[in-house]
């Protein structure tokens, strides 16, 4: 009798043991460029939450899930990364995403997470519509800074620093670069400074008109609200007119491309703003870094630690909900907002609308190599707080 | 605006119009040669154009540069290896993805799909060729690339040494082109071909090679012009045809597709159209409308062109097609 419940009990226990290594699979996704023009930083995000989740992952399949990492290609387009997030909501075990590089591209497809609850922890995007909508304030968060302080902070640089008069803001029509483009020109124009607004379509690359023209008017500054991929040749072209000016940015230039397309030879009196602390400056970051380099080979640039910080986010939010069983999306939305631990990109935490309470945004002079580029000034802000939209 | 801007500006708006409405017009053959003969777009034509691109600047960059050669130089031989991979590429796409559907009597609208499907397959074989993590391919700039940084003026106009090599090499390829096409046989046999296909192999015309030989020189023209393109713009990847392409189509449409010196005609017209309203609509109206209007104006234009000129500008003046 005793051998036969003790058998039983064997059987039991096996069987338990069995089921808790078979909760079932939990998906986190990642949504960037994997292709395109802007492809090098939307890869280094990825490759930053694959970082995270073999460090990491842990956290969740020791409680008994199968942990899988569900890579998305949104092209910087906001059309695919809407596309893409269609698919994600259907696909019951994607419990968080990652992303987007973009915010034109992270705002759309957060309106499609915000349907069925799905956690959007974002790494790079800027734009303060990315946490100020009332439609998607319990999914979206970031943990970068936002662009009514990044454009303000490069206009006060480039009017009390570089002692510009006559600005030329050029964006690139976009929701990041017409945001960051108006922030910029109500802080520069508050400071006195005159600016030319121009729009330039992000696939644009022939800038003659706007070049020749600025031949003609003499700017003082140009400031160009956009992406390295349209920079780097806007740089390049600018400077083959045979204009010295100094050209300054947001953070949408922080990518070794910047120096790539826009010629090692040009990088004199370049300058950006960016909300990506350079890994130069993280102590935090120097382990990251070494097996980042080592993993993938390739220099972890820009936004590659915010994209392994936002994973550990969602791993240590699902890890929490997780407890009790497989979490609902909402669970984990929610869990997020409690995350609270040091990051190697700073102290994480969010306020009640997915901000930092605190964010770092730093002003970066370009060097001719990538991993030369100087920081100038590192400020820590605390987070406006505008009314919802 | 001040008089002084407006006229200021117009020399060297000119001049930038100009050169890129001679890259649009250098692409714009392969639309308008091909047509000429087969009477189907070639979609596939705007990444042949990439290939020849990317292809120019790994050949500069990775064999040319260490060289030590004078760019210019360097630059030729890109140019020519180039013209050739592309024009090859293009005759490969009319033997695998063309002469099947025409040797079986396929609808046109047939093999329009399958050189969409090629240009697709073009564009992500490049991708993967180049490593999607990284696809910006620069034009080399640093050292004695500092040639084409040079500025020549004239006093009304200061011209960049890049705009001047554009417009010579393209001078010297459409010469050739209006030699080979009007006065050799095998541009005789092109233009017999053009007319009447089956006319043109009773008088002993090797149709399928005159096919060929439209696809190589248009795809070699092509590849020069994705050269060009990355030497005044800086850059190729996978994805710079689509727009050049797109425009370049369109200024054959609107010079006459299927005539020669209507691509010529309309690239110019194009280019110039294009950089005038982008600079010129700011300025009349004090940054209102900014530059990035500047299609509008001129596919605006091109809609009102085409109302009037439904054949193109020189769709209907001349006889022959190509």
């Amino acid at each position: 009798m005793k051998k036969r419940y003790l058998g039983l009990a064997v059987l039991a226990a096996l069987a338990m043991g069995a089921e808790a290594q078979n909760k079932g699979v939990i998906k986190i996704a990642s949504q960037t460029p994997l292709s395109g023009g802007q492809s090098k930083l939307g890869v280094a995000i990825s490759n930053g939450v694959r970082q995270a989740i073999d460090d990491e992952g842990k956290l969740i399949t020791s409680l008994g899930y199968k942990l899988e990492y569900a890579p998305f290609d949104d092209q910087a387009k906001s059309e695919q990364g809407v596309a893409n997030a269609n698919r994600m909501i259907n696909d019951n075990d994607i419990l968080g995403v990652v992303g987007h590089l973009n915010s034109g591209v992270a705002i759309p497809s957060s309106e499609v997470y915000a349907r069925v609850g799905l956690a959007m922890v974002s790494p790079a995007n800027t734009n303060p519509l990315v946490t100020d909508r009332k439609s998607t304030v319990n999914v979206a968060s970031r943990i970068c800074g936002r662009d009514d302080v990044q454009g303000p902070a490069g206009a006060d640089f480039i009017v009390q620093t570089l002692k510009a008069k006559k600005i030329y803001v050029i964006n690139d029509k976009t929701a990041y670069g017409e945001g960051l483009a108006a922030a910029f020109d109500a802080r520069a124009k508050a400071l006195g400074a005159t600016t030319t607004p121009i729009g330039i379509e992000a696939s644009e690359r022939d800038f003659a008109s706007v070049l020749n023209r600025a031949a003609a008017e003499k700017p003082d500054v140009v400031y160009y609200a956009g992406i390295y991929d349209q920079g780097g040749p806007l740089l390049k072209q600018m400077r083959a007119k045979g204009l010295k000016q100094p050209f300054v940015g947001g953070d949408g230039l922080d990518g070794s491309d910047l120096q790539a397309l826009g010629g090692p030879e040009n990088m004199k009196n370049v300058y950006f703003t960016t909300t990506a602390v350079p890994l130069s400056s993280l102590p935090a970051a120097k382990s990251f870094a070494e097996r980042y380099n080592k993993k993938f080979d390739v220099t972890a640039e820009g936004y590659a630690a915010y994209g392994y910080d936002s994973a550990r986010v969602i791993i240590r939010a699902i890890s929490s909900a997780a407890r009790k069983g497989k979490p609902s999306r909402e669970a984990v939305a929610a869990a997020v907002r409690q995350v609270k631990f040091q990051g190697i990109t700073g102290p994480i935490s969010f306020n009640n609308r997915g901000d930092l309470p605190v964010a770092k945004y730093v002003i970066v002079s370009a060097q001719a190599d990538y991993n030369d580029n100087k920081v100038n000034k590192i400020v820590t802000v605390a987070a406006p707080t505008p009314d919802l939209k | 605006m001040s008089a002084e801007l407006f006229f200021g500006l117009l020399p060297i708006t000119v001049v930038d119009g100009l050169s890129i409405g001679l890259m649009y017009a250098m692409i714009a053959l392969g639309y308008t040669m091909v047509y000429g003969v087969l009477e189907f777009i070639n979609f596939a034509h705007s990444e042949i154009f990439m290939v020849g691109a990317v292809v120019g600047v790994e050949l500069l960059v990775n064999l040319l540069v260490p060289t030590g050669l004078h760019p210019l130089f360097q630059l030729v031989i890109a140019i020519v290896v180039a013209a050739a991979v592309a024009g090859a590429l293009a005759v490969a796409i009319e033997r695998v993805a063309y002469r099947p559907l025409r040797v079986r009597n396929a609808p046109k609208l047939v093999p329009l799909i399958s050189a969409i499907g090629m240009s697709l397959l073009l564009i992500d074989v490049m991708r993967l060729i180049l490593n999607p993590a990284n696809p910006n391919r620069p034009f080399p700039t640093a050292g004695s690339y500092d040639f084409f940084s040079q500025q020549l003026d004239l006093g009304f106009v200061a011209i960049n040494f890049k705009t001047i090599t554009v417009f010579v090499v393209v001078m010297l390829m459409l010469a050739g082109l209006v030699y080979l096409v009007n006065y050799t046989n095998l541009g005789r046999a092109i233009r017999a071909v053009a007319q009447d296909q089956s006319t043109s192999s009773l008088m002993g015309i090797n149709v399928s090679n005159i096919i060929v030989l439209t696809f190589f020189i248009g795809g070699a023209l092509g590849g020069v012009a994705g050269v060009l393109y990355a030497l005044k713009y800086g850059v190729a990847s996978p994805v710079m045809g689509f727009i050049p392409g797109l425009k370049a189509f369109t200024a054959a449409v609107l010079g006459g597709i299927g005539s020669i010196p209507g691509a010529v005609v309309g690239g110019l017209i194009l280019g110039l159209l294009e950089t005038l309203a982008g600079t010129y609509l700011p300025l009349m109206t004090q940054d209102q409308i900014g530059t990035e209007y500047k299609d509008i104006v001129a596919f605006g234009l091109l809609i009102a062109i085409l109302i009037f000129k439904p054949a193109g500008l020189l769709g209907k003046a001349v006889a022959e097609k190509v």
